[in-house]
């Protein structure tokens, strides 16, 4: 533990202090930190948790936060507002899961009208806070280091903690699901059973999830960062698929992600 | 977090304005003035994520993947639920050891949900902690214990589902992979510990003393024949009323838009609100128990009619010990299934299907069109349906709050809504798409 180096979140003796806030979401990506059930206690003897409405009846002191985790996408003023006052707090905050990441699920709406839709479902729309996108965290303020999936990965989670109180670089590869799945020997999926799988062109931390379930990847980590996504769209409909199925495979939990938007649009 | 205005000795607030140790963002508002009640709202402000729509459009099994996003704690209800109206739907029904399968499946979320309840957000009311963090500096065996315990139900989900939170094997009809005999043997240690520690765990908290509060509940579950009610049953029983068919549940039952709130309350059609979750099955079903679970509850003094919402812990514990052991049954006796999922075809139809959340009733109804795809949807989740229940409770215990210190006061409507298990991000996401057609 390099408590006390020149890189590492906290001083000598001080325990890092934790934040854990929420916009839209699901709750899944913060509910990872409290899965951790064998390190949890021992991740509190490094790690002071300020803010965690979940978890804790604690007040928030309010004070500076050395880590900060941020769940769920901005999607009304209210929450631009609270993350504007969180980022002013945090030395390193650090989005969790595809809607802070990537703006999730919800972004779904974008692109729609959203005083029709405030209309088309509720009674009062008046009462209802709600801006015309579902944004990622990064849209607002500066983000320092991002987890990606729908859910996060808890291995990932535990790796970026441990890096931050040994004052290093989080040790998470950046390659494509496909690797991951290469390594864990499962046949492919696209050439055996001729299930579509977004794995090459979806970032890895999954483990190669579905895969090992015999089926397609669905893309919860989001696009790799220079990924072919549009020779992945073409091969699937050499393969059979029509345009729409392939706009709605490239269009779910990180589908407001631009590789995956371009993708759902053309 | 909470604060005294509005006038003189005879009128208080009480209200809280972000809850903790519950699922989502919602706070309460109590307002009494000369002894009577003139407000008593738990509002729900988390921000509204529009699923009914996101479903119109999709595939079956998408819908499956994504109703899960709804909720990161019991994911697994909503994959369960929306299968179960699909396959309502397409007249589906599942081969035993497949059926079998899923009820495993759904038993490793009532495990994780109820010992997240259990041990992390509602034992610290009874002794005087912010977080089962600080309660571990004085109970670490206690903590540990429900740490395992909760492990031992995501591990079931994982074996089963990939992972505990979104699980990617559920699909209508079954599960893309059926798990090897080994892989679920290979958990029978775990769970067999879990569930002693479990019952270890039950007789410790039913000593707890909890707040005297015991409305008249009208208790609404789901019946699945001879068995206890968690991931399947065609009927939902209603105290003092006659048995509803699953599929006519949305005529007995009325949701209101409230202004208060970005989700939808539900209560019978004759204004009447009613309770659903453990107390309620427990109510119901209680002759169905496994020998073990009826056993401990026998032993701890709780009875079928438990009716008080903050001794809902106890029932929380004596359900998981329930799941264990009925997981434990299911493993002990499992042989693999030829396929992992039943065979079906998407045609235009109708169906709703429900099953038991941890928190409570879960009810889900698709349309889908000729061309397979969702047309309409409609989800009713647990905490919309108790919501007008806790607001009554909320009310009912005003009288008492005025003889108390008012931080104390506050507390203990906080308590009380916590003790619900309330699950806030599910609560939210449901458009009344009624509108729209009228």
């Amino acid at each position: 533990m390099g408590a006390g180096s020149e890189g590492s979140a906290s001083g000598a003796g001080a325990k890092v202090r934790l934040g854990v806030f929420k916009l839209a979401s699901c709750d899944g990506c913060q509910l990872q930190l409290l899965s951790c059930e064998d390190e949890l206690l021992a991740l509190t003897e490094h790690v002071e948790i300020v803010s965690f409405a979940e978890a804790t009846s604690r007040p928030d002191d309010g004070g500076p936060l050395d880590l900060t985790l941020v769940e769920g996408s901005v999607s009304t003023e209210a929450q631009r507002e609270h993350l504007q006052e969180v980022r002013a707090r945090s030395r390193f905050l650090v989005t969790i899961g595809a809607c802070a990441t990537a703006g999730g699920i919800q972004a779904l709406r974008n692109g729609r009208d959203v005083g029709e839709l405030l209309r088309v479902v509720y009674a009062q729309p008046a009462y209802v806070d709600t801006l015309a996108e579902s944004t990622p965290v990064a849209d607002h303020v500066p983000v320092d280091f991002s987890l990606r999936g729908c859910p996060i990965d808890k291995g990932q989670l535990l790796e970026l903690i441990g890096a931050l109180l040994a004052g290093r670089k989080p040790a998470i590869r950046d390659e494509s699901v496909c690797m991951e799945c290469k390594r864990s020997g499962q046949v492919c999926v696209m050439v055996a059973k001729g299930e579509a799988c977004l794995g090459p062109v979806t970032h890895a931390g999954c483990g190669a999830l579905c895969p090992t379930f015999g089926r397609g990847c669905y893309g919860c980590f989001g696009p790799k960062e220079g990924a072919q996504v549009a020779a992945l769209g073409a091969r699937f409909e050499a393969e059979g698929m029509d345009a729409e199925t392939r706009r709605r495979r490239f269009k779910l939990f990180t589908g407001w992600a631009p590789a995956f938007r371009e993708e759902s649009e053309r | 977090m909470s604060e005294q205005n509005g006038g003189g000795e005879s009128e208080r607030t009480y209200h809280v304005d972000l809850m903790t140790r519950v699922e989502g963002e919602g706070r309460f508002f109590v307002h009494v003035k000369d002894g009577a009640v003139l407000d008593a709202r738990l509002e729900i402000f988390e921000a509204p994520r529009f699923f009914e729509g996101f479903v119109r459009g999709r595939e079956p099994d998408e819908v499956v993947d994504i109703v899960a996003r709804i909720c990161g704690i019991c994911p697994v209800a909503y994959q369960v639920s929306a299968s179960r109206a699909f396959e309502a739907a397409f007249g589906v029904a599942l081969p035993e050891p497949v059926r079998a399968l899923r009820r495993l499946l759904y038993c490793g979320e009532w495990i994780e949900s109820h010992a997240l309840h259990v041990f992390m957000l509602h034992a610290p009311d009874f002794l005087g902690y912010a977080s089962a963090v600080e309660m571990a500096a004085d109970h670490k065996g206690l903590v540990e214990q429900g740490l395992r315990i909760k492990k031992a139900g995501n591990a079931l989900i994982e074996a089963l589902g990939g992972r505990a939170t979104h699980p990617v094997s559920p699909r209508v009809g079954g599960f893309w992979k059926a798990p090897s005999k080994e892989t679920l043997r290979a958990l029978a240690g775990d769970l067999a510990r879990a569930l002693e520690e479990t019952e270890e765990a039950t007789r410790f908290v039913a000593t707890l003393d909890a707040p005297d509060f015991t409305p008249d509940y009208v208790y609404v579950a789901l019946e699945d024949g001879a068995r206890y009610p968690i991931e399947a049953g065609d009927r939902i029983v209603v105290s003092g009323r006659e048995p509803v068919d699953v599929a006519r549940w949305d005529e007995v039952m009325e949701e209101h838009h409230v202004p208060h709130s970005n989700a939808l309350q539900a209560r019978l059609k004759d204004g009447t609100p009613y309770l659903c979750g453990p107390m309620a099955r427990l109510h119901h079903h209680a002759e169905k128990l496994h020998p073990r679970a009826a056993e401990l509850m026998r032993e701890v003094g709780l009875g079928r009619s438990e009716g008080n919402p903050h001794r809902s812990i106890v029932v929380r514990c004596v359900e998981t010990v329930h799941a264990l052991a009925e997981a434990l049954d299911i493993v002990a006796g499992y042989a693999e299934p030829e396929a992992p999922a039943a065979r079906w075809e998407a045609k235009a139809a109708v169906g709703c299907g429900a099953s038991e959340a941890p928190r409570g009733l879960l009810w889900h109804r698709y349309a889908v069109g000729a061309d397979g795809w969702v047309a309409d949807a409609r989800i009713v989740p647990p905490t919309s349906q108790n919501q007008a229940r806790i607001e009554d409770d909320l009310r009912g215990m005003a009288p008492g709050l005025a003889e108390m210190e008012h931080g104390a006061a506050t507390e203990l409507c906080e308590q009380l809504i916590r003790a619900y298990d309330p699950c806030i991000s599910c609560a939210t996401h449901f458009l009344d798409l009624r509108i729209e057609r009228g």
